[in-house]
């Protein structure tokens, strides 16, 4: 073939070249379902919320709950905390957010984030750091009472999770 | 496996089968009739020690199969029963468990070794590149094993080791849901685990005879650095290899037998004793110790992306090492300058290793800091620009040669 210059493509090459790419989706679709099993089943996907009573998280007081596998906190922040992160200034964090952007309105006081570390998902520990918010042991990271990233290796602030007051009482996480 | 034949079949059967399948042939010609160079020292035996251990994780890891449930809700009691109830249980447990240590205590040796006489220098690139490949593999291996009993830092060691591919923009979280099968490390996660532990040691045995055919290939290495040039220069593996590799396994198997009767939990974690929580993180989560190097470079970058970019520079800049050593001598019996490096990085990687250990705050992140820099400082700098200034002492003409030197000496 090398030999052979014919600078017209033939009909043959087309033919190896058709047969070539079709070979090439076929192994590729075959591929996939042997990828695509390592995801999430349906019996992971379908735990996907929760529902929690917060009517007994006194002022000060942090709990956990468990959603998807990971760790919730919920914390009822007093008002001295309350003020603390009022006087913060926004812009100077890491990941700026205002404290009001995290939590819901009439529910000022109610903080519902992740309990997950954005650095590498330890579980921080809470009223710690140099923030009195949680501080997270495995590599040093510092979070206030907002859940805001302020040192350390973390980049993001915790997640809030999708939830919604269904009452006044009950918390919907999902 | 160069070279001629000198294999003859000694009987009728023997010649049968040579003709059909040159199996003994080839084994006299690799282990038996093989010239190895006649000056090779100690540190040439953990080839072979290294072998060894791979058959005693095969054979004890193929065993613990045998009594081990991979199921959150179980493996943790399963751990606890091949302690307690199985026949010889604890045995097999600690030699796996011990095993998996003195197996990269011989790799560090190993590794080292190939770096003192550089012995990843031309024609034996894709040999070390082999070799680093085989060290990726043991570390993922390992990994996965730790999580298997499903304590409490085989889930967190599981959850940031799994988490470092979230550094990755964009499409880093899905990796991770992926890689999970599920939003956190869970019962997918230690079953997909428990797959690949069985599968990757079967893989590393098999890029361990791609590794043993490129050696018979290019041939080894010795401690002055020049090729074999003559007969002279050689003795066949058999008996001289062998026996001093035998003498070197026995050696090595003491040391291992003092762990695994004496000290079988010191080189393991009290923490793992405390069946997996996912809601609380142990206050203090260390890997295990021949991981601290990488971690504390993870740890010393204060940005999460570059934290973990510096991770694996620093294992894949062994890759690349051949090309990084501009001298072209190799043993640093003769590299006055470099030597003095080899035994700096060697101190650099001790400490990179202590500060690993501890937790990450003021003066061990400064410190971490510093020699995270002279790691790579060595391999990127040093490396390259030391081949080219320093003047090396006179390389004996052959092996013979710098044997005999030696024995006049005395
Ligand atoms: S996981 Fe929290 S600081 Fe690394």
């Amino acid at each position: 073939m090398a030999t052979m210059d014919t600078a017209e493509p033939s009909r043959r090459d087309f033919l190896y070249i058709a047969t070539g790419a079709v070979a090439a989706v076929g192994a590729a679709s075959a591929v996939w379902p042997f990828i695509d099993q390592m995801n999430p089943d349906a019996s992971a996907l379908a735990m996907a919320s929760t529902e929690v009573d917060v009517s007994a998280v006194a002022p000060g007081q942090i709990i956990t709950v468990k959603w998807r596998g990971k760790p919730v906190f919920i914390r009822n922040r007093t008002p001295d905390e309350m003020k603390k992160l009022d006087a913060m200034d926004v812009k100077s964090l890491k990941d700026p957010q205002s404290d009001a952007d995290r939590v819901k309105k009439g529910h000022e006081n109610l903080l519902v984030v992740v309990g997950v570390c954005t650095h590498l998902g330890c579980v921080p520990l809470g009223h710690a750091g140099d923030h009195d918010g949680w501080f997270c042991p495995c590599h040093g990271s510092h979070y206030d009472a907002s859940g805001r990233i302020h040192a350390g290796p973390a980049p993001l602030n915790l997640p809030v999770p999708p939830y919604e007051f269904i009452s006044d009482k009950v918390v919907k996480i999902g | 496996m160069s070279g001629h034949s000198t294999y003859t079949p000694s009987n009728g059967f023997t010649r049968w089968l040579d003709a059909r399948l040159p199996i003994i042939r080839l084994s006299y010609d690799s282990f038996v009739a093989y010239p190895t160079p006649r000056n090779l020292n100690y540190w040439w035996t953990f080839g072979g020690i290294l072998s060894m251990m791979l058959a005693v994780q095969l054979i004890t890891g193929i065993v613990l199969v045998m009594h081990y449930t991979p199921n959150t809700l179980m493996a943790f009691a399963s751990v606890e029963h091949i302690m307690r109830d199985v026949n010889w249980g604890w045995l097999i447990r600690y030699m796996h468990a011990n095993g998996a240590s003195m197996f990269f205590v011989a790799v560090y040796i190993h590794i080292l070794r190939g770096m003192y006489y550089g012995s990843y220098k031309a024609p034996r690139e894709i040999l070390w590149i082999l070799g680093v490949v085989i060290y990726l593999l043991m570390m993922a291996t390992a990994f996965m094993g730790y999580v298997l009993p499903w304590g409490q830092m085989s889930f967190w060691g599981a959850t940031v080791i799994t988490n470092l591919f979230s550094a990755i923009p964009l499409i880093g979280d899905p990796i991770v849901i992926w890689l999970w099968g599920g939003f956190s490390v869970d019962n997918p996660t230690l079953n997909r685990f428990f797959s690949l532990h069985y599968l990757l040691p079967f893989v590393i045995a098999a890029v361990v005879v791609l590794h043993v055919w490129a050696l018979h290939v290019v041939g080894q290495n010795n401690p002055t650095g020049v090729e074999v040039k003559s007969e002279q220069d050689t003795v066949a593996f058999t008996p001289y290899a062998t026996l001093k590799d035998a003498f070197g396994m026995s050696a090595f198997l003491v040391l291992f037998c003092w762990f695994l009767f004496y000290t079988p939990n010191y080189m393991g974690h009290p923490d793992n004793y405390i069946p997996a929580n996912p809601m609380v993180t142990p206050a203090h989560i260390v890997p295990e110790w021949y991981f601290l190097p990488f971690y504390a470079i993870l740890r010393s970058i204060p940005d999460k992306l570059g934290g973990v970019i510096a991770m694996f520079g620093a294992i894949a800049v062994l890759f690349v090492l051949p090309w990084l050593d501009t001298s072209k001598v190799k043993s640093s019996t003769y590299r006055p300058l470099y030597k003095q490096f080899f035994w700096i990085l060697v101190v650099v990687g001790l400490g990179l290793g202590y500060l690993g250990s501890q937790p990450a705050e003021g003066g061990y992140v400064i410190a971490s800091r510093i020699l995270t820099a002279w790691y790579f400082f060595h391999f990127l700098v040093i490396l390259p620009v030391v081949g080219l200034i320093e003047k090396p002492k006179p390389v004996p003409e052959s092996i013979t040669a710098a044997v005999l030197a030696k024995n006049a000496a005395h």
